[in-house]
Order: structure tokens, then C-alpha cells, then sequence
């Protein structure tokens, strides 16, 4: 279980609908307390591949994220982004790329622009497993 | 041979002068390296570049990992 204050949910939503048609990304950090993970903050970073079925990270905004993390005694809790056409699941493609069993993968949906669905996964050897968001 | 201090993710550590990136990235178990991009000083290298990348005095270090992905 994660938990994800509401505004984080209408910041993502609103940069993946302004995004369109690209995909949107970025990372989230925060807290983790025993089993408790609490979103603290997210950075929107530029999908360097302005793709709409793809995308890559900045590394050097991906730094200043890490740092800004650093600073603000938080700890990288995973990464979010956007799927402008498709459902909120881990693609192939997605699964593969990640690394991290202790993260976070978030996804949201734009099929349907005026209720995107945000879903979060683990995803460990491949399999992913939907993790359940607390909105606080 | 001396050693040199080196902030590695944030924190102060010890290593042996001459040491390469390459060489870190094994004491640190860093997972995955050939996905992983290193900052030494804001500067940004790819795994290639690790090999023959040696690290100095005072060099801050960071590891980021390549995030990406799609929805095909």
C-alpha cells in the first residue's frame, strides 16, 4: 500500500492530459515507515523520447530530482507515467525495464480524459502486482 | 598507494586512489550497471564510459538508474 495525498493525483493527471499525445513521466519520494510508504513529493521530468507509446527520463533532471530528494531528507519511493491511449497496466515493456522490487510503479490512464485511472504496481521478476493507493 | 575520499549517493567513503568508476560500481553492488547512468560532479557518463573514467579526490557520485518504458 502507498499513500498518495490527492493534490499528487491531480498534478499527474493534469500534466498527463496537457501532455497528450505524449507519454508523461516522473518520480515520486517520500517516506517509508515500517510497511507504511507516504508520497512526500513528485517531479514531473521530460519524456526525452516525446513519444506517445514510449518514454525515457531525462537523467540530468532525474539528478536534480535525486539531490532535491537528498535535501528534503526524503527517499525515492518509484515513478509514474502516462498511458494516453492504452489501460493503466504495465506493459511488456515496462515490466522489463523495472529494475527496482521495492518500488512503485504508477500508471495512469487517459482513455478516459475526464476520470483518469491511476494504478499503482510492484513489479518483481516481471510480474507485476496492482498495490493498493490510500488518498489521503 | 594512498587512499582518497569520494561521496558516493551521499554519503563520505573511502577508496583506494585510482580507482575507476567501474571498479566502484562493483564495491557498491550497484545492480543492473549496464543500466545505469553515473554523475561525478554533475557530469553525466554511460556504463561505457566507466572503465576508463578514474576517480579523484573529493568526487561526488551519483547513480541513476535508466528509467523508461512504453505501453506497447
Amino acid at each position: 500500500m502507498i499513500r498518495l495525498p490527492k493534490k499528487f493525483y491531480g498534478i499527474i493527471s493534469d500534466a498527463a492530459l496537457k501532455g497528450r499525445p505524449e507519454e508523461i513521466c516522473g518520480l515520486m519520494g517520500g517516506t517509508k515507515d515500517g510497511n507504511v510508504r507516504e508520497v512526500k513529493e513528485i517531479y514531473i521530468l521530460e519524456n526525452i523520447d516525446h513519444s506517445n507509446e514510449h518514454f525515457t527520463m531525462d537523467p540530468k533532471e532525474q539528478l536534480k530530482a535525486v539531490k532535491d530528494m537528498r535535501e528534503k531528507d526524503i527517499v525515492p519511493l518509484g515513478n509514474f507515467h502516462s498511458h494516453p491511449e492504452s489501460p493503466s497496466r504495465p506493459s511488456e515493456e515496462d515490466k522489463r525495464l523495472a529494475y527496482d522490487s521495492e518500488a512503485s510503479y504508477m500508471i495512469i490512464s487517459l482513455m478516459n480524459e475526464n476520470e483518469p485511472v491511476l494504478k499503482s504496481f510492484r513489479i518483481v521478476d516481471n510480474v507485476a502486482s496492482e498495490e493498493e493507493i490510500e488518498y489521503i | 598507494m594512498n587512499n582518497m575520499k569520494v561521496t558516493v549517493s551521499g554519503e563520505l567513503k573511502e577508496y583506494k586512489d585510482g580507482t575507476t568508476l567501474l571498479e566502484l560500481v562493483g564495491a557498491e553492488n550497484v545492480e543492473m550497471p549496464e543500466y545505469v547512468t553515473a554523475s561525478v560532479n554533475d557530469e553525466l557518463l554511460g556504463y561505457h564510459e566507466f572503465e576508463k573514467t578514474e576517480l579523484k579526490d573529493g568526487d561526488v557520485i551519483e547513480f541513476l538508474y535508466f528509467m523508461g518504458g512504453g505501453c506497447i
